[in-house]
C-alpha cells in the first residue's frame, strides 16, 4: 500500500489548502495523472500521482489546511489485496532526530498551548520553530500579531495577490539577506541567431515557429552543462549540484505577481519541443493551473524582460538557487564587424549568481559560452 | 573593603572561628592533625589548638566516622572530616543507620549534630575509584542535610550554621575549587536554607551547584553573546532543595538547563527537573533539559575524562538547542 503524500509545491511552500479532489475510492490512477487540486499562497495546482495504483481510501477532506508532507491518500499497488496490504510511505521519510513519524499530534509547550487557547487561535494551524518543531510561545505571539491586522471586509476567499507578495516579499528577502550576489553582463550579437529564425520560421508551420526566447533558453541550458556551479542549490551550507538542466522560466502574471514554473531538462529537448512545453506553461501560469510538477525542482531561473522593453536585468537569485540568467529587450545597436560600424539585432545578457558557490570569472566564462552558442544557431 | 583569600583559606577560617567560639568543636580525620589536612585545609590548626582538638584518626572511616556520631550524641559538636566522597562509602552506615535515621528511631530522644565535610568531584585525573560525585546520592536520604559551597564566601560562612543545626550536616567541598579565589564577602549572614541566583536573566534558567558554577557562568557569558540571556542558579543546599527559588525562576524565563557533575539517571538533575514539571509545568516552553557526567566510570585518561565531564561547551550546545526558534 502506497502512502501518498501532500508534495512541496515550490521552495517556498510549506502547506496548502486541499480544493478539490479529482479521484474516489476505487478509482485507478496512470502516472501523472492529476489526481487533486491544491490552493498554495500563489495558486491552485494540480497535483500529480505517479504511481500506477487504484485509490484505497482519501484521508483528508476539502478545505483542509495541510503542511506539505501530510498523508493525503492510500492508494492500492497493482495486485495488491487491501486486507494484507502493508502501509509503505510513497516519499522517503524524512527522519528528524527523535520524532516519531506515526505521531501525529502537535508539539506545543504548555506555555504556548495556554497563551493560544486565552488568545483564542487554533492550535492546529500553528507553526513550530522550537525543539523538534514545536510550538511556543514565541510562535504564538507572533500568529496572533498577524492575524491582529485589521480586515476591511470579510474575507472568503483566500486573497492570493496579498498572499503572493508576500510569498516573494519572504522570497526576496532572504535572497538579498542570505545570498552574496555577484552580477555580470555581456551584450550579445544576435544577428546569426535573428536571421536562422526568420528562415526557419519562413519554412515552418505556425504551430513549429519558433521565438527567440527558447533559442535563449537552450543556449543557457547547453552552457550549463560546461559550468555545472551555476545549476543547483545551496543546502545545509553547501552547493549542490542539479542532475538535469531544468530550468525555472519568470513569468509575469496579468493579476500582479511572479511565478517561476519549471522547464524540464532544456538542454535535452529541441526548440519546437521547447516551444510548445514554454506557451503551455505560460498559458496555464496565466490561468493559475500549473501542475505539482512545474514548481519544484529548478536548478536556476531565467527572466527575459524583453516584452517590457528594458535593456538589461540584474535579478535577485530565487533561493535556494545560485543563480539567475537575466535577458533584456532584443534591439539594434551599432556594432563593430571587421572594423566595421554596422546595425545588428543584439541582447543584453545577464548573470547574477551566489558568490559562495561560484567566482565571477566562472560567471564570465558561462556568459561567454552561451554568447558563443547563439552564433551558432543551427546547433541549438 | 575587599578581602581576598582562597576557598581554603576560607575554609580554614571558618575551622578556627568556630573553634575559637566553641569549645565542644574539635575536627578529626585523616591527615587533618600533623600533616596540615590532605588538601592542606587544616594547615596550621594543630599548632593552634592542640591534639585533642584536631585530632589524626586511623584509616578506618567506619571507625572515626562512628567515633564522631557517638561524640555528637554525648554532647560535642564534632566536625568530620573524610578525605573525599569515595571513601564516604565506607562510613555509608553509620551516616545512614544511625546519623540520620536517630532522631526519628528515638522519637526525638536523641539528636545527632554532626558535621561532616568531604571533598568531592573529578577533573584530576584520579579515575574511576576516586573521582566520584555522590552528594545527590547523599541527598536522597531523609535526615541529612547536604551543603555545597561553591564560593569563597559560602566556604566562608556555611559551617558556623552547620554546626548550629541540632541534625546532622555534610558538607561537599568540590576538590577543583580549593584553589578559587575571592572575596568572602558578607560571610556571617550566610544562611544554609536557600538557593542564590548569581547571574540574572530572563531566557532560560541555568541550575547547578558545587565545582560546576565555575562553568555554567562561563557558558553563561558566551551565550550572552549570541543573545541568550542565563539565569544562573547556585543550589547551595542540595537537601532541602529550595523549590520556591528554582521555580520563581522558571516561570519568568520558562527554560531549564540543569548542570550537575553526578551521572545522569537517578540523579539531583532528576529529582529538580521533576520538581519543576510538578510544579510548573504550564510554564514551561521547552522541555526542562540536562548536562551531567557521562555514564561511565570516570576515565582516567586526560581527553576522555573531559569527554565525560559536563564542560562550558556542552552546556552552551544544551542551552541553544532549548532556545531553538528564539529570535527576541
Amino acid at each position: 500500500m502506497i502512502e501518498f503524500n501532500l508534495p512541496s509545491l515550490g521552495a517556498d511552500m510549506d502547506e496548502g489548502t486541499l480544493l478539490e479532489w479529482k479521484i474516489q475510492p476505487g478509482d485507478t490512477i496512470k502516472p501523472g495523472q492529476v489526481i487533486a487540486v491544491v490552493d498554495t499562497a500563489k495558486a491552485a495546482i494540480d497535483v500529480e500521482c505517479w504511481h500506477e495504483s487504484t485509490v484505497l481510501q482519501l484521508l483528508v477532506d476539502v478545505g483542509a489546511k495541510i503542511p506539505v508532507g501530510t498523508p493525503m491518500a492510500l492508494l492500492l499497488e497493482p495486485g495488491e489485496d487491501p486486507h494484507s496490504a502493508r502501509r509503505t510511505s510513497s516519499e522517503a521519510p524524512r527522519l528528524i532526530e527523535g520524532e516519531n513519524l506515526t505521531d501525529r499530534r502537535p508539539r506545543i509547550s504548555p506555555a504556548a498551548r495556554r497563551r493560544a487557547v486565552d488568545l483564542g487561535l487554533n492550535l492546529d494551524q500553528l507553526k513550530g520553530h522550537g525543539p523538534k518543531g514545536a510550538v511556543t510561545l514565541e510562535d504564538v505571539e507572533m500568529a496572533a500579531h498577524l492575524t491582529h491586522e485589521p480586515q476591511h471586509e470579510p474575507q472568503h476567499e483566500p486573497d492570493h495577490e496579498q498572499a503572493m507578495r508576500q510569498t516573494i516579499a519572504a522570497a526576496m528577502s532572504r535572497s538579498k539577506r542570505e545570498i552574496p550576489h555577484y552580477y555580470l553582463s555581456e551584450t550579445i550579437a544576435l544577428d546569426k541567431a535573428m536571421s536562422w529564425l526568420q528562415e526557419h520560421n519562413a519554412q515552418s508551420t505556425l504551430q513549429e515557429r519558433l521565438l527567440p526566447n527558447v533559442m535563449l533558453l537552450k543556449a543557457v541550458a547547453l552552457a550549463l552543462r560546461e559550468f555545472p556551479q551555476l545549476n543547483g542549490v545551496w543546502l545545509d551550507n553547501a552547493f549542490k549540484p542539479a542532475r538535469a538542466t531544468d530550468l525555472g522560466v519568470a513569468i509575469t502574471l496579468r493579476q500582479g505577481g511572479l511565478v517561476a514554473p519549471v522547464l524540464h531538462q532544456v538542454a535535452d529537448s529541441t526548440l519546437t519541443h521547447l516551444m510548445s512545453e514554454l506557451a503551455s506553461l505560460v498559458e496555464r501560469a496565466r490561468n493559475g493551473s500549473l501542475r505539482s510538477s512545474e514548481l519544484d525542482g529548478a536548478g536556476i531561473t531565467v527572466t527575459q524582460l524583453g516584452d517590457q522593453g528594458v535593456d538589461s536585468v540584474l535579478g535577485v537569485i530565487y533561493p535556494p538557487q545560485v543563480a539567475l540568467v537575466g535577458f533584456g529587450r532584443i534591439s539594434e545597436r551599432p556594432w563593430v564587424k571587421d572594423g566595421q560600424l554596422c546595425v545588428v539585432p543584439t541582447v543584453i545578457s545577464s548573470l547574477s549568481a551566489d558568490h559562495r558557490v561560484s567566482d565571477g570569472h566562472y560567471g564570465a566564462r558561462f556568459l561567454s559560452e552561451v554568447r558563443r552558442l547563439m552564433q551558432t544557431p543551427e546547433a541549438l | 573593603m575587599s578581602l581576598v583569600m582562597t576557598y581554603r583559606e576560607a575554609l580554614r577560617e571558618a575551622l578556627r572561628d568556630a573553634m575559637q567560639r566553641d569549645p565542644r568543636v574539635f575536627l578529626m580525620g585523616e591527615d587533618v592533625g600533623r600533616y596540615g589536612g590532605s588538601y592542606a585545609v587544616s594547615l596550621g590548626l594543630l599548632e593552634a589548638f592542640g591534639p585533642e582538638r584536631i585530632r589524626d584518626a586511623p584509616l578506618s572511616e567506619l571507625g572515626f566516622v562512628g567515633a564522631g556520631i557517638g561524640a555528637a550524641l554525648a554532647g560535642m559538636r564534632p566536625i568530620i572530616e573524610i578525605m573525599t566522597v569515595n571513601f564516604s562509602l565506607l562510613a555509608l552506615d553509620p551516616l545512614m543507620n544511625t546519623a540520620a535515621a536517630l532522631r526519628h528511631m528515638s522519637g526525638g530522644q536523641f539528636s545527632v549534630p554532626l558535621v561532616v565535610r568531604m571533598a568531592t568531584g573529578a577533573g584530576r585525573q584520579l579515575a574511576a575509584q576516586h573521582s566520584h560525585s555522590l552528594e545527590g546520592w547523599f541527598a536522597h536520604i531523609p535526615g541529612l542535610k547536604i551543603l555545597a559551597p561553591a564560593t569563597v564566601e559560602d566556604a566562608r560562612g556555611m559551617l558556623w550554621p552547620a554546626l548550629l543545626d541540632p541534625d546532622p550536616v555534610l558538607i561537599f567541598e568540590h576538590a577543583q575549587l580549593y584553589n578559587l579565589e575571592g572575596d568572602p564577602g558578607d560571610w556571617a549572614s550566610i544562611d544554609i536554607n536557600r538557593a542564590r541566583i548569581r547571574r540574572a536573566g530572563k531566557d532560560l534558567t541555568l541550575i547547578t551547584y558545587g565545582g560546576t558554577l565555575g562553568k555554567a557562568l562561563a557558558a553563561a557569558e558566551e551565550l550572552a553573546g549570541v543573545g541568550i540571556d542565563c539565569e544562573v542558579i547556585d543550589l547551595r543546599v542540595l537537601r532541602p532543595l529550595d523549590d520556591a527559588t528554582l521555580l520563581a525562576s522558571v516561570c519568568k524565563t520558562r527554560r531549564a538547563l540543569v548542570v550537575d557533575e553526578g551521572w545522569r539517571s537517578g540523579s539531583l538533575s532528576a529529582e529538580i527537573i521533576t520538581r519543576i514539571i510538578e510544579q510548573g509545568f504550564y510554564e514551561l516552553d521547552a522541555p526542562p533539559a540536562r548536562v551531567c557526567s557521562a555514564e561511565v566510570p570516570i576515565p582516567y585518561p586526560r581527553h576522555l575524562e573531559e569527554a565525560a565531564l559536563p564542560q562550558v561547551a556542552s552546556i552552551v550546545t544544551a542551552a541553544q538547542q532549548l532556545c531553538q526558534g528564539k529570535t527576541t
